[in-house]
Order: C-alpha cells, then sequence, then structure tokens
C-alpha cells in the first residue's frame, strides 16, 4: 500500500487542525495502519486491560522521546470502520485541539496515548491514579455517559483541578451517543513560580 | 521523513513477539525523526555539551523528573544513584502489598530505564554512607564535580517522632517501619513486631499510612497471602492476636488527612465493623461543603456494613478524634512493655468543621485525659527528610523545620538571605534541583509525586535553554570545564577506584554495583520465587540475598 493511498483513505475521517504538520499526519497514518495491520482483541475489562498494556518493550513515538507508550504495540485501540467513526475532540494543555476518529468501546485514555497527547495514565488505566482526568467540555454529554462508581469519585476527588464535569479519561469509552465528545486536559497546577521570588 | 516513520513502523508483528533488537532499531530511528520535532525548543547541548544530569534515588519522583528531563532535552544523559541494589523507593517499598494496581507505574519506570540515554546505578549511596554493609558510598562532592545538573529525590526515609515519654518501651512502632517490614525493606526485615499481647492497637496519626496499617491489622491474611508482601510479615500477622484498632487523630474528621479511598477500603473489609463516628464533628449541612469533604463524610456516616458487635472473634476500628498523645505506659507486671497509651482531650478552634482548625488543649477537668489500651501502638505521624552530611560543608540550604531542601516552589535550589542592603534575596545555587518528598514534604500519592517532578524537569529544561530563548545563560555546573571533560558516572566511577588508597573513596571497588541489567536479574529471580510459593513476587529482604543473584 503506497503512502499516497493511505493518506487519501485516512484524511477524510481525520479532519485534523490546521496546527498539525505533515509529519504528524503521518504519525496517525501509522498508527490507524499498524493498528490494523496487527490487531489484538480489545480488553472490555479492566483488569485485561492493565495486563495488556504492561508492554515489555520500551518503543516510542517519534515525536517526543519517552513521551506515551505507542497504539501500535497496545494493540487495543481499534481503527474505525468505514461508516462507523466516532469523533472526539482533546482540548490539550496549550489550548489547541485534537480531534480524532475512533472506534466504539475505546477508552479515552488509549485514544490520548494512542495519538501521543500529554495523558500518563500511571496506574495502567486501572481507575487508581488520577492522572488521565480529563474535563467534559459540554454538560450534555456528560450526562449521556454512565455516572462513575465510587472509585472513580473517589479518585477524582484527589484531581488537580476537579470540575463539575471532570472523569477519569480510562473510566470513558466511547459509545455512538459520545459522537462529538470534546474533552479538555486539565492544566497542571503549580506551587510557586520562579518569577515569585525574582 | 514519511517514509523513515513507516520503515521502522513496518514490522508487522505483535507487539509480545518483539525482540530486543528491535528496540536498538527503534531508539536508531528516534535521532534520524528528531530533527522534525517542532515541538522540541530545548537543544540538546549548549555551546556543544550534553547535557549530563544525576538523580539522587530511584523512587517515583527520581523516575519521573528523569522521564520528563529526558523528553525534554533530546540526548540528555541521565545518571541515576540508589542506595539499595533495587529500584523504585516508595513505590516497591512504601505502596501496600494489596494495592498492586498503584504499582503499574513501574512499567513507565521501566520504559525510561530501558533508554541508552539512562544509567541505573544501584547499591550505591551517596554522602550518607549505606545502611547496609554491601553497598558503595560516593561523595556528592564527587557527583558535583562530573555532571551539569543533579536532582535531589532521596525521598523522607526517617520519620517524626512525638518527643513523649515512653516513646522506647517495647511495643511503641514507627508505623513507616512497619511499613518498610510487611514491604520487604531490608533495613526494617528485623523489625518482628510483637502482634501477640493483646487484642488492642493503636495508631497515633490519621494519614493514610495509617490507614494501611490498620488495614494490614485487619484485613484477611489469606488475602494478603497472595500479594507481594514479605513472607515474614505473613507468618507474623496470621498470629495476630490483635482484633480491636483505634486510629487517633488530634484533630476531627473534617481536617484528617486520610484520603476517601483508603477508608472505603476499610469499610468495605468484609466481617470487620467499623465503630460509629462522632457525628458532632461533622457539619450538619453536608451539601454546604465542598465535593470531596461531602463525599468522604457521607461515606464516614454511613459506616462498615457489619454493625459492631460483641461477637468475640468480631475485628473492628474506629477512628478516635481529638485525642493528643501524652504518654506511654508500662503496666505493673511489665516495666518494660507498653499498656496503655495517654491521651489529652483537645478542643478545635475556630471550629470543629473549619478544615484548617487548629487543635488546643481542652481546659483542665476531671474528663481532659483518657487512656487506651494498647497491646501495641503505631506512631505514624509523618515521614521525615535529612539532608545529606555534605549539605552543611557545601552550604547546601536545608530547611530542618519542614524537613525540606530550600527550593523556589519548581524544584530549584534557593534559599532566601539577607543581602547588604538588608533586602531579602534568593540566593541560587547553579544545577542543584529537587523533587518529590524532599522538596515539598512527606504528602500526596503518586500522581501530586508526579506532577512536582514534572514541574522540577520543566525548570531544568528551561534553565537549560535559556540561552537559546532569551541570550541569557543560566549558570550550570562545570560549566567551565570542556565540553566532554564532564563525563558522568564514568568520571565518578574513575575517580572512586582511582582514590582507593585515600581515605575518602574507594567503597565502589569493593562493593558491587548493580546496573539496570543486575536488577532486571534481581526481579526475575524474585518473581520466580514467587511463582513457587503462587504469588506475582517474593521478595528478597536482605541485601546479601539481592546480590547473591549476581553472582
Amino acid at each position: 500500500m503506497s503512502t499516497p493511498n493511505l493518506l487519501a483513505q485516512t484524511l477524510p475521517i481525520l479532519r485534523l487542525t490546521s496546527r498539525r504538520t505533515t509529519g504528524v499526519i503521518a504519525l496517525h497514518v501509522r498508527c490507524y495502519t499498524q493498528a490494523t495491520a496487527a490487531p489484538l482483541p480489545a480488553g472490555p475489562s479492566r483488569a485485561l486491560r492493565t495486563t495488556a498494556r504492561r508492554s515489555p518493550l520500551a518503543v516510542h513515538i517519534p515525536k517526543r522521546p519517552f513521551s506515551v507508550s505507542s497504539a501500535v504495540f497496545h494493540g487495543h485501540i481499534q481503527p474505525p470502520k468505514p461508516g462507523e467513526e466516532l469523533y472526539v475532540t482533546f482540548i490539550d494543555k496549550e489550548g489547541a485541539e485534537h480531534k480524532f476518529a475512533v472506534s466504539k468501546g475505546d477508552n479515552l485514555l488509549d485514544i490520548a496515548q494512542a495519538n501521543d497527547l500529554e495523558m500518563e495514565g500511571a496506574c495502567g488505566g486501572s481507575c487508581a491514579c488520577s492522572t488521565c482526568h480529563v474535563i467534559v467540555m459540554d454538560q450534555e454529554y456528560y450526562d449521556k455517559m454512565p455516572e462513575p462508581d465510587d472509585d472513580e469519585n473517589d479518585m477524582l476527588d484527589l484531581a488537580f483541578g476537579l470540575q463539575e464535569t471532570s472523569r477519569l479519561g480510562c473510566q470513558v469509552v466511547m459509545t455512538p451517543e459520545l459522537d462529538g465528545l470534546r474533552v479538555k486536559l486539565p492544566s497542571m497546577t503549580r506551587n510557586l513560580q520562579s518569577k515569585d521570588f525574582n | 521523513m514519511v517514509l523513515v516513520r513507516f520503515a521502522w513502523a513496518r514490522p508487522c508483528v505483535p507487539w509480545r513477539s518483539l525482540n530486543a533488537s528491535f528496540s536498538v532499531f527503534t531508539f536508531r530511528s528516534l535521532s534520524t525523526t528528531q530533527s522534525i520535532q517542532s515541538d522540541s525548543s530545548v537543544p540538546a547541548a549548549r555551546d556543544g555539551r550534553q547535557f549530563r544530569l544525576a538523580v539522587i534515588g530511584s523512587g517515583p519522583a527520581g523516575f519521573y523528573t528523569a522521564y520528563r528531563a529526558m523528553s525534554k532535552i533530546p540526548d540528555a544523559k541521565v545518571d541515576m544513584y540508589e542506595a539499595l541494589p533495587v529500584p523504585f523507593g516508595l513505590v516497591r517499598f512504601g505502596v501496600a502489598p494489596d494495592h498492586p494496581e498503584v504499582k503499574n507505574c513501574q512499567e513507565k519506570f521501566e520504559e525510561v530505564a530501558s533508554s541508552p540515554n539512562f544509567t541505573f546505578i544501584g547499591n550505591v549511596s551517596i554522602g550518607t554512607k549505606s545502611d547496609h554493609p554491601d553497598g558503595a558510598t560516593v561523595p556528592l562532592a564527587s557527583i558535583l564535580r562530573h555532571y551539569n545538573a543533579v536532582v535531589f529525590s532521596y525521598g523522607a526515609a526517617k520519620d517524626r517522632k512525638l518527643g513523649i515519654p515512653g516513646e522506647d518501651l517495647k511495643g511503641v512502632y514507627s508505623a513507616r517501619q512497619f511499613v518498610g517490614w510487611y514491604n520487604g525493606l531490608p533495613e526494617h526485615a528485623n523489625l518482628a513486631p510483637d502482634l501477640t499481647q493483646g487484642e488492642e492497637a493503636v495508631i497515633i496519626g490519621q494519614g493514610n499510612v495509617a490507614l494501611d496499617v490498620a488495614r494490614m491489622l485487619l484485613e484477611d491474611v489469606d488475602v494478603l497471602r497472595k500479594s507481594d508482601i514479605a513472607e515474614h510479615a505473613i507468618e507474623t500477622l496470621s498470629k495476630s492476636k490483635v482484633k480491636r484498632v483505634h486510629i487517633v487523630g488530634r484533630r476531627g474528621p473534617m481536617q484528617a488527612a486520610f484520603t476517601i479511598k483508603e477508608i472505603r477500603e476499610l469499610m468495605r473489609l468484609p466481617s470487620v465493623a467499623f465503630h460509629p463516628i462522632d457525628k458532632s464533628l461533622i457539619p450538619p449541612d453536608l451539601k454546604s461543603l465542598p465535593r470531596a469533604p461531602r463525599r468522604l463524610m457521607d461515606i464516614l456516616l454511613k459506616g462498615s456494613p457489619t454493625p459492631p458487635s460483641d461477637a468475640s472473634n468480631q475485628k473492628s476500628w474506629s477512628l478516635d478524634f481529638l485525642l493528643s498523645p501524652t504518654a506511654f505506659l508500662s503496666s505493673s507486671t511489665d516495666p518494660d512493655h507498653l499498656a496503655t497509651t495517654q491521651f489529652a482531650r483537645t478542643t478545635l478552634t475556630p471550629s470543629p468543621f473549619d478544615p484548617n482548625a487548629y487543635a488546643l488543649p481542652s481546659p483542665p477537668s476531671s474528663s481532659s485525659t483518657t487512656t487506651l489500651p494498647s497491646a501495641i501502638t503505631f506512631r505514624s505521624i509523618g515521614y521525615r527528610s535529612t539532608p545529606l552530611p555534605e549539605f552543611a560543608p557545601l552550604g547546601i540550604p536545608f530547611n530542618d523545620r519542614w524537613g525540606v531542601i530550600s527550593n523556589d516552589g519548581r524544584g530549584r535550589v534557593r534559599h532566601e538571605e539577607r543581602g547588604a542592603d538588608a533586602a531579602m534575596a534568593m540566593g541560587a545555587f547553579p544545577g542543584l534541583y529537587c523533587a518529590g518528598w524532599v522538596k515539598r514534604g512527606p504528602t500526596g500519592v503518586i500522581a501530586s509525586t508526579m506532577e512536582d517532578a514534572f514541574s522540577t524537569a520543566d525548570a531544568i529544561a528551561e534553565d537549560w535553554a535559556t540561552r537559546a530563548t532569551s541570550g541569557r545563560v543560566v549558570p550550570f555546573l562545570n560549566d567551565d570545564r570542556a565540553p566532554g571533560e564532564v563525563r558522568g558516572w564514568e568520571g565518578v566511577r574513575a575517580e572512586a577506584f582511582t582514590s582507593s588508597s585515600s581515605s575518602r573513596g574507594g567503597a565502589v571497588e569493593k562493593a558491587r554495583v548493580v546496573d539496570w541489567e543486575g536488577w532486571k536479574k534481581i526481579d526475575a529471580a524474585e518473581r520466580e520465587r514467587g511463582r513457587r510459593v503462587g504469588k506475582e513476587r517474593e521478595k528478597f529482604t536482605s541485601t546479601q540475598d539481592m546480590l547473591a543473584v549476581l553472582g
């Protein structure tokens, strides 16, 4: 499969923002292509996903060394079937928007990591930390999601910049009702800036 | 560029079957693609220098700082020093064994460690003489000679004391030591806490460490048995007679340091009862509270599904508020052993519902003191960082009162001092940074340490890049040395070897330095030991046993 063909096939469903460079477009193409080439069953249960995340290898997306593990080797982000794409937009800490076409069943942590967004997932998506905290932009979408359970709420209570529509990315699974979802990554808290001292 | 990316993405094999050679290939590809990285504003080298960073301590603060610094400064070379032969600090020795999911962050740390730009230097203590006989010690001065920057992320290895009479009686333990003991920390492997002296246990302090200790005492041993808890802890806990646990605090529920997850876990323990809380300390109108305290108060009011009963075999616990410990008392029959803990009652001001309320001693009256029977008491009032011995001679500022290295909030070592014009100014310490508990004090979960470590790494990257952005140069260590002369671990090691005949070095020569491959061998041996007994891991609890794996 040649590169131009791939781009032609993939671009219409990506709707990339103007900020993205050609290199980054290629990155997305790679992610989806590779996922097509090496499909692994998506783990529906929390336990399964946690195991699947244990990558024995260090493999990095070239954009930033050590950024996040690549979707290529997680294997639990499925490329959307034509006609079944769901769209989700992440607004990063700098305010830039990143829109992705994803499949039903993908969770927001996996989507963010597969696309090299700055989201850690320190506990491997097992709902035991708050590092994949996202803020749902529209109340309407928040209300469409199954309510967070006690364990998720307990972790959210410890999250930085908690808001009424905060969720843990690892617990939000894409469904057709959530097509068009927009979420924001909370900005990091800083105690004191060096300029406070000068 | 597109072709390069496809070239490395092409081997379409499932990730499980990839071999190590592919990961090398990936790294090579990384360097070829870095030229197009749009967000790498930080130059790899300054004046042709490769950035060399020493990280002191291999806990989450050290690893997250290394990870972030390596992603922000391309080609940065990071050497991580660890006094023990094994990495991960409190992720290995602090996180409760029944919280394996919290340890998943180790996967990220392993990813960091697999970079060719990262070197793990285990079994080497900096400045402080290693607390185990097989460990090496390198002077901090030697580190300062061979790096551009140093991050102190050595955590908080001591604990605070109450300073009340009887603290040295048998039966009074430090929660930190107890945690180290059940997690297989070599330093406390021989603690041998005596849980057979009676049914009543008292834990002084109401943070999450206190709740971890309570859970270890109350949880079914057969549940713990499957975790990576140390075998000696299972033996001791299975003989425990403790049935009633008091978790005591000077203030009330609105001021307590514990978090809701740990409270919920205790409430959920099967057939373990919670004694109802003193409702007068909880605001009557929960709806007016912010979300987190509202949910916490709610769960405290609801209590446990198992009600307290008089059944002789029932285990139970309570949160006892407004009590400040005043003395540990022994019994007349055994003057060396703890029998009761004495407390003074406190009053909260401005109100029990104010999260920042102070606990003042109650006015003297017949009921202003009370005692709790205590077969065993744990002091769980916080960990404490201490300065490295060389901080004083080198003038590195340490705040003894708060137990932190003085810093600017983003991890740059700074010290406020009065200048010649009597104005307060910040004294700078070029190239020195701190992260984690030694930076901000011993509080917070791994997510807090991650954010904290990231802010330190961002400060380092900003400082290193300052020339590119503003033309100003922030000084680093060894700026006056020629590029290539700052050699990191190679330089440190050479110095330690050549000075073996002198009085100040030589320890590295005799002791075994554990690299990442060495740790992987110890790791594999521990997993194999665990497999044989149906656990994820059976830790080695002595440094000799760890090092014996390496032959």
